[in-house]
């Protein structure tokens, strides 16, 4: 042992430490401090819950459910959302994976696109949607050239629905594919690429089989975005009953006629569909529940 | 044959200059060298996973510089495996025959061939998750070499095995070694390895290759 090591040992053997008294403490005030904080919102959301359900009486819901307007608004609301979720994971699954595996000049700028729909104020896409469609340029306009050479007329009917959705869906998506391909070993398809892959093939064979879960996730996530749209779609393709109208316009268009008791159904009927999609994710055990 | 010739590579801070070296058809060359000094990078750049500031890469004297990795026909080990995480054992080995379009009889026959001779038979239908260390080596190596490869690339196989597994996987080493005779440059720090399989040892030292 060096001479100064020593010394600085005898040192440390000399020096006493004070004394504290010997007690026992508790961990209790820990968890009833941090358990009553998060009993308060748990409390909040099932009573919001819990008052929807005590404020309607089984027979005004079962009445208002079956209005041919809700059911048709059902049935829409459950396609539009299937439609835009497939269309954002498309999207989100490539672009999720470029912008995890490469660093290219301008990808800051992508990224920052990609995350406006999320941040911008629902009202202001859907008027955003409206402008592009019908705003002249050069005497072309979206909208009429969709409707008189196309015949696929887009504002105030269905596909704006979804396109609507999808354009909020999408950038949820394409975050959620981006952090799955970031836990993704990226050595894996690099080794499939020395073993004859081309960079498409090690997508396809190596990386997108691992991304399964996470694609999963990404659907789900834009399937309860899509069914939470209300602002762009109210904008952009309108409220017109039996047509262009969702549950979550339904809602809105309860309410203002007055009938509040329908209103608070299809606001049930909503949640009954959120709480399902939140146990398939559970069930389907894609990481997000741990 | 592998024929490195001026190869200069910079990857971040660190850089390789002029390196120049080659292998002769059916040696097992090692390259030694310290931790930190590009040996990773050299391998990475034979399989075509590393771009080059300058230099080239010759594979049984076919200039493949600017070629995919993929058509290089390497089989490359990297240094913990890397399997692929969502494919069972025989996965792994059919994979690189698959790619080739090998059909289903030649796929069993080689995937069968390669696990009785790597001693992974019992393994085949198993998920490589929960594969020890020297299996997963094991199933790599395997990997890499089914599709017959014209040079096999190891990047420090055995530094992650304990001892005794270490010991076995050198001796299944010199037996590939034996059975295939295929071109190997193997890189390792640890002399022990170098005395034990190699034909010749080269080694890197400030960016220069020299030979024992």
């Amino acid at each position: 042992m060096p001479p100064e090591v020593a010394r600085l040992m005898s040192d440390r053997r000399g020096s006493e430490l004070p004394k504290h008294p010997r007690r026992r403490r508790s961990d209790v005030p820990f968890f009833l401090v941090s358990s009553g904080i998060s009993a308060l919102f748990v409390l909040l959301i099932v009573l919001l819950v819990a008052a929807d359900v005590a404020f309607i009486s089984p027979a005004e819901f079962a009445a208002a459910i079956a209005k041919p307007e809700i059911k048709a608004a059902f049935r829409l609301t459950l396609l539009s959302c299937t439609a835009a979720s497939i269309l954002s994971i498309w999207v989100a699954t490539p672009l999720g994976y470029l912008m995890s595996r490469f660093r290219f000049p301008g990808r800051w700028i992508i990224d920052t696109i990609v995350d406006i729909p999320i941040v911008l104020p629902p009202l202001v896409l859907g008027l955003s949607l409206l402008i592009l469609f019908h705003t002249s340029v050069g005497g072309f306009q979206l909208e009429r050239w969709l409707t008189d050479s196309v015949g696929f007329p887009v504002t105030f009917h269905w596909p704006a629905v979804i396109l609507a959705q999808f354009s909020v869906s999408c950038a949820f998506a394409v975050r959620t594919m981006r952090v799955t391909f970031d836990q993704i070993d990226p050595r894996a398809e690099d080794v499939a690429r020395t073993l004859g892959c081309t960079r498409s093939q090690a997508f396809a064979t190596v990386a997108l089989p691992q991304a399964i879960p996470g694609m999963v996730a990404a659907f789900t996530i834009a399937w309860a975005r899509a069914l939470g749209e209300f602002g762009p779609i109210l904008v952009f393709a309108g409220s017109t009953r039996m047509k262009t109208e969702v549950l979550s316009t339904s809602v809105f268009l309860e309410l203002s006629i007055g009938e509040l008791d329908a209103a608070v159904a299809v606001s049930l009927v909503m949640v009954a569909m959120a709480v399902a999609v939140l146990l398939a994710l559970r069930v389907m055990g894609t990481g997000l529940n741990s | 044959m592998i024929e490195v010739q001026g190869l200069s590579i910079q990857a971040g801070e660190f850089a390789l200059q002029d390196v120049s070296f080659q292998v002769a058809t059916g040696q097992y060359a090692v390259l030694m060298g310290r931790t930190g000094r590009g040996k990773t990078t050299i391998l990475e750049a034979i399989c075509g996973l590393r771009g080059l500031v300058s230099g080239s890469v010759l594979i049984d004297e076919v200039n493949v510089t600017e070629w995919l990795p993929g058509d290089r026909q390497v089989g490359y080990v990297p240094q913990d495996a890397v399997l692929f995480p969502t494919m069972n054992v025989r996965q792994h080995l059919e994979f690189g025959l698959q790619l080739r379009k090998a059909g289903r009889k030649v796929c069993q026959q080689k995937s069968a061939a390669m696990a009785a001779l790597l001693g992974i038979e019992h393994l085949l239908e198993r998920s490589v998750r929960a594969l020890s260390g020297g299996e997963s080596q094991r199933v790599a190596l395997g990997r890499a070499l089914a599709f017959e490869p014209r040079v096999l690339l190891l990047d420090e196989p055995l530094s992650a095995l304990d001892q005794e597994t270490r010991l076995e996987m050198q001796g299944l080493l010199r037996q590939i070694k034996e059975q295939t005779g295929v071109t190997t440059l193997h890189v390792t720090h640890n002399q022990d390895e170098a005395d034990a399989l190699a034909d010749r040892v080269l080694r890197l030292d400030d960016g220069v290759v020299t030979e024992d």
